[in-house]
């Protein structure tokens, strides 16, 4: 009979085998320095093209044109929100009366380009002047932020009517049939079954509407506006310095970045309920 | 009414042929951006769902970065930023000149970028859609992995990245529109052109929103055909 009299002491497991260089791995690195280089290019061409007194001069003005851009694209995309439900509507209706228009809106404003759009507005309708001043609406037209504001309006308007309607389809018909089974009158089915059904599935797509927006907005600096981007022409212009460029983007991405965070962390909160 | 009949004829008076060339500029543009957008979204693609943890996060800063910067923001990085790297490097070269980047070439450099960054989202998807089981019957037939990919897995994957493809074209047509800031003579910038000499600005900014809807219901009919092409050739699951 043997008895064990030694323990053996346990082993380390060996060593991995290093990685193998395989071609993804090696562009992997590759491209990971490329953008290490350029990360450090830009921060050594900001840090020696530091100018004190051209960040004092244009700081300012960078902050003030984030605030008009987040203001123009807060401000129309509440407006179009309200616009857009009676497009919703409208396109959901079974009238061609309502149906029609509305189709077309909807195909008018997301088939063509917002710059475009935009130049119809505001120089298009500068033509009608001496109209415009006999019903007294030059004065709104006249000034580029109105425009801008209206054909955002006009245009976000068309998106989020799309949004609203697939958002409304896709809750399923037993839920309407449910509330009416317990009586609910209409107004009460939309308001307390289907709208909040509805709004978490559109909430990623009105999220995906902000930043195309805020990212859209940066063409009104064509028609002197001087949002973000505007303040970034004019500092460019008077000092032919690429910095300015850098700094915008920047700043946009900074914006970008955080709704973008923002939106994922209100949407986990919001779907808590429905995580299995 | 004769006198916008004339503004829009073609020939010495009219403004038929300049915006007739905008629209060549325009789907010339579009065009010539879609391969370099396709093909560098589907390598950005399949460097997103690989194992190597530099390549997969060297592809995700590229998408963060190109799809959150504005279009007209990159469109001028790209056009000015070019111009300036070019002019230093010939600087550094001994050959000091002036470089004057075509805004067709900066337009493409810019709209493909911002192509490829948003595509490879949709090919990254189509990606996931397609079961592991693919693969393994690829490698278990004795198919090698490019052999695999080209013949078993980019087939399916065109199949279903198709309808978020054709709507990336569609933003892509409409991006083209933003080139004419930097001077290419597409739809908008000749309407424009129109419009100042003319001071008929709501008719030619209107024509150039029509020619513009005009090409987004050809190209969706162009991608429906395509779209039912695709189909027949596919297998019902």
């Amino acid at each position: 009979m043997s008895a064990i009299k030694q323990l053996v002491e346990a082993q380390r497991p060996p060593p991995l085998p290093p990685a193998p260089w395989t071609t993804a791995r090696i562009a992997g690195m590759g491209m990971m320095a490329l953008w290490l280089v350029i990360g450090v290019g830009i921060i050594l061409f900001l840090t020696t093209e530091w100018d004190p007194e051209k960040i004092e001069k244009y700081g300012p003005r960078y902050f003030s044109g984030l605030g008009v851009t987040l203001s123009l694209v807060g401000i129309s995309i509440v407006l179009g929100a309200i616009v857009s439900i009676p497009v919703a509507m409208g396109r959901m209706s079974k009238h061609m009366l309502f149906s029609g228009p509305a189709y077309c809106y909807v195909y008018f404003f997301r088939g063509t380009p917002l710059i475009a759009q935009l130049f119809l507005i505001y120089y298009g309708l500068g033509e009608f002047r001496v109209e415009l001043q006999s019903i007294g609406l030059w004065g709104f037209f006249r000034d580029p932020w109105n425009c801008a504001i209206l054909a955002f309006t006009l245009n976000t308007a068309a998106y989020q009517a799309e949004i609203l309607r697939g958002a409304l389809r896709s809750v399923s018909t037993g839920q309407f049939e449910g509330a009416a089974a317990l009586g609910l009158s209409r107004i009460q089915t939309y308001r307390m079954i289907i709208i909040p059904q509805a709004l978490i599935v559109a909430l990623r797509p009105y999220g995906n509407e902000i930043i195309l927006m805020i990212k859209g907005s940066a063409i009104v600096a064509i028609i002197t506006v001087f949002d973000l981007f505007g303040e970034t022409r004019r500092a460019f212009s008077r000092t032919f310095d690429f910095q300015a460029y850098i700094w915008a983007a920047i700043f946009y991405l900074t914006i970008v970045e955080i709704l973008r965070n923002l939106w994922n962390m209100m949407e986990k909160r919001l779907t808590r309920h429905l995580k299995r | 009414m004769e006198h916008t009949l004339s503004l829009l004829s073609f020939g010495p008076d009219g403004w038929g042929d300049q915006i007739a060339t905008g629209v060549l500029v325009t789907m010339g543009l579009a065009i010539c951006t879609l391969p370099f957008g396709l093909v560098a979204g589907f390598f950005l693609a399949l460097a997103k769902q690989s194992n190597e943890k530099a390549l997969k996060s060297a592809a995700e800063i590229y998408t963060t970065v190109f799809r959150g910067l504005p279009e007209l923001l990159t469109l001028f990085l790209v056009y000015f930023g070019l111009q300036i790297g070019l002019r230093q490097l010939l600087i550094f070269l001994g050959v000091p000149a002036e470089v004057e980047i075509n805004s067709f070439v900066a337009g493409m450099i810019a709209l493909g970028v911002v192509f490829s960054a948003f595509s490879s989202e949709v090919f990254l998807s189509a990606f996931r859609a397609i079961p592991a089981g693919q693969y393994e019957g690829g490698h278990a037939l004795g198919l090698s992995k490019a052999q695999t990919m080209y013949k078993i897995i980019l087939p399916q994957l065109i199949r279903i990245a198709l309808p978020g493809l054709g709507n990336l074209w569609m933003i892509l047509l409409k991006e083209t529109a933003l080139v004419s800031v930097i001077g290419l003579p597409d739809i908008l910038r000749q309407a424009g052109i129109a419009a100042r000499v003319s001071k008929e600005a709501f008719l030619f900014f209107g024509i150039a929103c029509l020619l513009f809807l005009v090409l987004a219901i050809l190209s969706s009919m162009v991608i429906r055909a395509i779209e039912q092409q695709v189909e027949k050739s596919g297998i019902r699951t």
